[in-house]
């Protein structure tokens, strides 16, 4: 009844190729966007923006990246963290630098950066796979954190080791720094991660995203029908470490406002792993379902024990949260190993042929 | 020439000039490199009879530590501590068997990697849950395990060696032995390694899967009770120790994911090596700190020319 797909004839392969071909997905999409452009910011309040709605995002888009390389093509890393940091100091870096330069330049360049890093430790995908390469990437992740913590000029020796953003302006409005207001943050931080989603969908239904779908799923077969392996694994690198270090530097702009090196441990590999893997290896929405999930869950489960009054010890709680959260990767596993987005699948499966069964 | 002189030459030259300064190194890196033995042999029991990279290694080394020392606070005598302990570890293990295991057969290899990442994150949080999230101090003495130090004058010079790391390294030693023993020897172990080669063969001549896995992961806890207890001397109990967890992994990849013999001779050379590197190299040159990232490094570069570790299987791979 409301996903009805007969009648939605395609006369041209245009139409049959587009990004939504059945029409409800793009109501759907288009309400998504309403709320998240238009209902959000003049519902939620300065927590929510400050506590859900800008880590989701910014979460959501690492994942994506990370999905990119792990969920497309296959190459399992554990560190996406320290790439994060990658694109986070090379954006600090060259807002001090040129200090004259629009925020939004400086951070796509940013990505640059982590491509490149991204592209040295991947170079090892060559010759080493699976797990034996998710702990090279380990590699990248200790090394880094190490060095933005022993280069002082990554963080322009400063005395207390770590980078704060200052407050910069983009067409006259205060984005970054501490006088920035939420909502001008959330819709900078929006626009940025609904053009690289776009982008990213597009990018992996053409040819480079069948390349690494190729490569994922068996890299022999794919080097036999003519797939170069070293072009196609690299360009995963690049990419998905070009996504991770934009993410990065939105993290520290417009979330944390300041950065030490350990904020980039493996603590935040692991986050961005598990938004990717609840959310749904392989998948584009998954990233944002996980990233939700993850970010929301330490807030609801904040204010469960408040409702029901039993007073709960703030290290108390962050225990049980570890507990339910591993609790739940286990289950989300067990009960479904393609994740949130294949809940999504099914769903909208039973739309379609509701109310008939069969 | 000054830069080549002293990055390449000058170590060796001090080393040359202070011999028991470089055996008190090689000593520390010794001990360092046993326990991370321990640590990768855990992984390797687990990866070789179920195929489960089992990341969740590093945080039962610290369950274990934190078993045993919050049993000893709460009255417990440590003699019975430790069968008590044991016993903990057996229920995690058939927990896990039962609760995240089973329903997971047949699953892709990076999905039961994930289901262990989720047992980490769960065992974080009940660990701190029941015993509370600050340090410990591991019962060294209580349970026998001496802590005076002998010295030596080799060279002219002075050596100092804790009893408790001569007592680590003798346990270590024991424990590699007795598994060695056991893998050979006994039916059951026999049994596990045929389960390592081939799952559907030792299915067929009547193994219980579900049997070797809780005993494998059951002989897991308890090289990471012992791992646990001998660490726990060293630095304290806290969960801290779980970042030697991931010390093991680049001796898993030097040594190879199912390899014993590549656990033990892996994990010896990166401590050794990580430790020279970190007295003669990192810390004239590099702003020390190295050790967080020598091994990883190292054992990357190892990979490049070996991607298959020293001794791990070569993988063969058909159309």
């Amino acid at each position: 009844m409301f996903y009805r797909t007969a009648g939605q004839f395609k006369t041209t392969y245009s139409a049959d190729q587009a990004l939504y071909p059945i029409r409800q997905d793009a109501i759907l999409l288009g309400i998504v966007l309403a709320v998240a452009y238009v209902i959000l910011p003049m519902v939620a309040s300065e927590f929510a923006f400050r506590a859900l709605l800008v880590p989701v995002l910014i979460y959501a888009l690492a994942a994506l990246g990370l999905n990119i390389l792990t969920g497309f093509a296959g190459q399992l890393s554990l560190g996406t963290g320290a790439f994060m940091g990658v694109g986070a100091y090379a954006c600090y870096k060259l807002t001090t630098i040129f200090p004259e330069m629009n925020i939004v330049i400086a951070l796509f360049l940013s990505g640059f950066f982590s491509a490149a890093v991204g592209v040295a430790f991947g170079l090892p995908s060559l010759r080493i796979k699976g797990f034996y390469l998710a702990i090279a990437t380990l590699a990248a992740q200790f090394f880094l954190v190490w060095l933005f913590e022993k280069a002082g000029w990554l963080y322009n020796y400063n005395a207390s080791g770590a980078i704060e953003v200052r407050t910069l302006d983009l067409f006259g409005l205060t984005v970054t720094g501490p006088t920035a207001t939420p909502v001008t943050q959330y819709y900078f931080v929006l626009v940025t991660v609904t053009v690289i989603t776009l982008l990213t969908i597009n990018l992996t239904r053409g040819r480079y995203g069948r390349t690494w779908k190729a490569v994922r799923d068996m890299d022999i077969a794919a080097e036999l029908v003519g797939i170069n392996l070293m072009r196609a694994k690299l360009t995963a690198f690049a990419v998905s470490s070009y996504i991770v270090g934009i993410a990065g530097a939105l993290l520290v702009f417009f979330f944390k406002g300041a950065a030490e090196p350990n904020l980039f441990d493996i603590e935040l590999s692991f986050l961005i792993l598990f938004i990717a893997i609840i959310g749904g290896l392989g998948s584009i929405l998954g990233n944002f379902l996980g990233a939700i999930l993850i970010v929301a869950l330490p807030v609801i489960l904040n204010v469960i024990p408040d409702a029901l009054g039993i007073p709960v010890s703030s290290a108390t709680f962050e225990h049980i949260n570890d507990m339910i959260i591993g609790a739940l990767i286990v289950t989300i596993l067990i009960v479904e190993p393609h994740g949130l987005a294949r809940f999504w699948a099914v769903i909208r499966e039973k739309l379609i042929i509701w109310p008939f069964p069969h | 020439m000054d830069t080549l002189y002293t990055v390449f030459v000058d170590p060796f030259v001090q080393m040359a000039a202070a011999p028991d300064f470089l055996m008190q190194v090689l000593w520390e890196g010794l001990v360092s490199g046993v326990l991370y033995a321990l640590i990768a042999l855990g992984f390797v029991l687990i990866f070789k009879s179920s195929r489960i990279f089992n990341f969740a290694q590093g945080i039962m080394v610290v369950f274990a530590a934190l078993t045993l020392v919050g049993l000893h606070e709460n009255g417990v005598p440590a003699w019975a501590a430790v069968p008590l302990t044991l016993l903990v570890m057996y229920c995690l293990a058939f927990g896990i068997e039962r609760v995240v295991l089973r329903p997971l057969i047949n699953q892709p290899d990076i999905v039961l990697f994930m289901a262990t990442i989720g047992v980490t994150l769960f065992l974080i949080g009940f660990g701190e849950f029941v015993f509370g999230g600050e340090n410990k101090v591991m019962i060294t003495e209580q349970l026998g395990i001496p802590v005076g130090s002998l010295e030596f004058e080799p060279f002219g010079g002075f050596l100092l060696i804790e009893e408790k790391d001569v007592t680590a390294v003798a346990l270590a030693i024991l424990l590699v032995v007795g598994l060695l023993t056991f893998l050979n020897k006994s039916s059951m172990g026999r049994a596990i390694r045929a389960l390592g080669d081939d799952h559907q063969a030792a299915l067929s001549v009547g193994i219980s899967l579900s049997t070797i896995w809780v005993l494998v992961w059951f002989i897991a806890g308890v090289i990471a009770l012992v791992t646990g207890i001998v660490w726990g001397a060293r630095a304290g109990v806290s969960f801290a120790l779980e970042v030697i967890a991931y010390k093991a992994l680049p001796v898993l990849m030097l040594g190879g994911l199912e390899s014993v013999s590549g656990a033990i001779i892996g994990g010896l050379a990166i401590g050794i090596l990580e430790k020279l590197f970190e007295i003669y190299w990192g810390q004239p040159f590099l702003g020390g700190n190295t050790e967080t990232w020598f091994a990883f490094i190292f054992a990357l570069i190892v990979l490049l020319f070996r991607p298959q570790g020293l001794f791990g299987e070569k993988i063969i791979e058909r159309i």
